[in-house]
């Protein structure tokens, strides 16, 4: 049955307080989740008082504070900075988004809590593991199928069926998604996700493929696409703006005009 | 939960790929839709007659029951209403619960169920309209 209530090893304590520093201007704590697999330790909530004015106005500059002047044992992934990258996505005053593109002023709370995505196996503090929804992306097989020879150049598109693709192929896989997906949380293991399918998605209508049928009987199940229920917690997340859901419904509807 | 030895040495891709498609769901998706569709005005008229039905005797209802018209869409109602059930029952044990064991046989018991309470309610409408109720 689904689990209702984490493990005992899982159960989230209250950790450590670390004080703002003398001199401090405006202060706000950061709540944040703390797990270092190598103690054998539960996790932990700790708490910092970040001198706001000191650091810039998103999430990621406080936490980039937090490493560099308060406790450099903080572990978190980011790269781009400005939401091109993905690899900063966290849950944070309870909702999936990017670090580096949210501002602390506005998570709401006394403080800005900050966990790691939900319903992954956690690697340290907050970097979960994101090797299964890396795999079920590849297998999806992301990239052109063609079988007729290779054309001289390119392979050509209408601009029409090029504007099919917006909407879908500036996703950055950042899970943010796929992680808020009550069914992707009840069954990861066989349910591909949001992401995943949106990006099917971007296949199946890309007007240059030649593998749409293959395509779409590989996605016929009722784990590995119908466990979507129109929840729409991923399109209310998703930090670039898109719609996974929608792609998923047309996923369905292509389904359908197959058999009809 | 501990992590078996064979889980650990299997590759990401080869886990995620599990046993592949099984290339069913779009029937199951397409007869839930349309069931409810066939019990949008199914349940209205049902309702509308139950209704009229309240000040009515055991002589008056089966009386109505026994008319053709009404036999038949009472069938359908009860009939559209159990396969509508069933596949609704089918996706909350999918999503919910865990294990082979315990999934098949609360599928296959989802089946029996309802089978068994269509036929009863179709037999009911039928021994009432054919030989009435009493
Ligand atoms: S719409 Fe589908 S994919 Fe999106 S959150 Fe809901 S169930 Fe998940
Ligand atoms: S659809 Fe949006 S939330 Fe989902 S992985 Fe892509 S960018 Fe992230
Ligand atoms: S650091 Fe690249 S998206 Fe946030």
């Amino acid at each position: 049955m689904v689990e209702l209530v984490l493990p005992k090893n899982s159960r989230v304590q209250d950790g450590r307080h670390w004080p703002a520093p003398a001199g401090a201007g405006k202060v706000r704590a950061f709540k944040v989740y703390r797990y270092d697999p190598e103690t054998g330790l539960n996790p932990r909530w700790d708490t910092y008082d970040v001198d706001v004015d000191a650091c810039g106005p998103m999430v990621l500059d406080a936490l980039l504070h937090i490493k560099n002047t308060m406790d450099p044992t903080l572990a978190f992934r980011r790269s781009c900075r400005e939401g091109v990258c993905g690899s900063c996505a966290m849950n944070i005053g309870g909702r999936n988004t990017l670090a580096c593109t949210h501002g602390h002023a506005d998570t709401p709370g006394k403080a800005v809590q900050i966990s790691p995505l939900p319903h992954l196996p956690v690697v340290k503090d907050l970097i979960p593991d994101l090797t299964l929804f890396y795999a079920q992306y590849a297998s999806i097989e992301p990239w052109l199928h063609t079988e007729t020879p290779e054309p001289q150049s390119e392979w050509l598109q209408s601009p029409e069926d090029r504007e099919k693709l917006d909407g879908l192929y500036e996703c950055i896989l950042c899970a943010c998604c796929s992680t808020s997906c009550p069914s992707y949380w009840w069954n990861g293991e066989k349910y591909l996700g949001p992401a995943v399918l949106l990006h099917a998605y971007r296949w199946l209508i890309d007007s240059r493929d030649e593998a749409t049928g293959d395509r779409l009987d590989a996605l016929e199940d009722p784990f590995k696409l119908y466990r979507c229920h129109t929840i729409m917690n991923c399109a209310q997340v998703c930090p670039k703006g898109l719609n996974p859901a929608k792609a998923i419904a047309e996923i369905k509807k292509l389904m359908v005009e197959r058999v009809v | 939960m501990a992590e078996s030895a064979s889980a650990r040495y299997r590759t990401a891709l080869g886990r995620a790929r599990g046993l592949g498609s099984s290339h069913h769901g779009v029937g199951h998706f397409i007869t839930e839709r349309v069931s409810a569709l066939a019990l949008i005005p199914l349940v209205a008229w049902g309702v509308f007659a139950a209704l009229r039905l309240a000040g009515t005797d055991i002589h008056g209802a089966s009386a109505w029951v026994g008319q053709p018209l009404n036999a038949v869409l009472l069938s359908l109602l009860i009939v559209a209403a159990f396969i509508h059930l069933r596949l609704a029952i089918q996706t909350v044990v999918e999503d919910y619960v865990y294990g082979f064991v315990a999934k098949t046989t609360l599928l296959v018991l989802n089946v029996f169920v309802c089978v068994l309470g269509g036929a009863a309610g179709v037999f009911a409408i039928l021994k009432v309209a054919l030989i009435g109720a009493l």
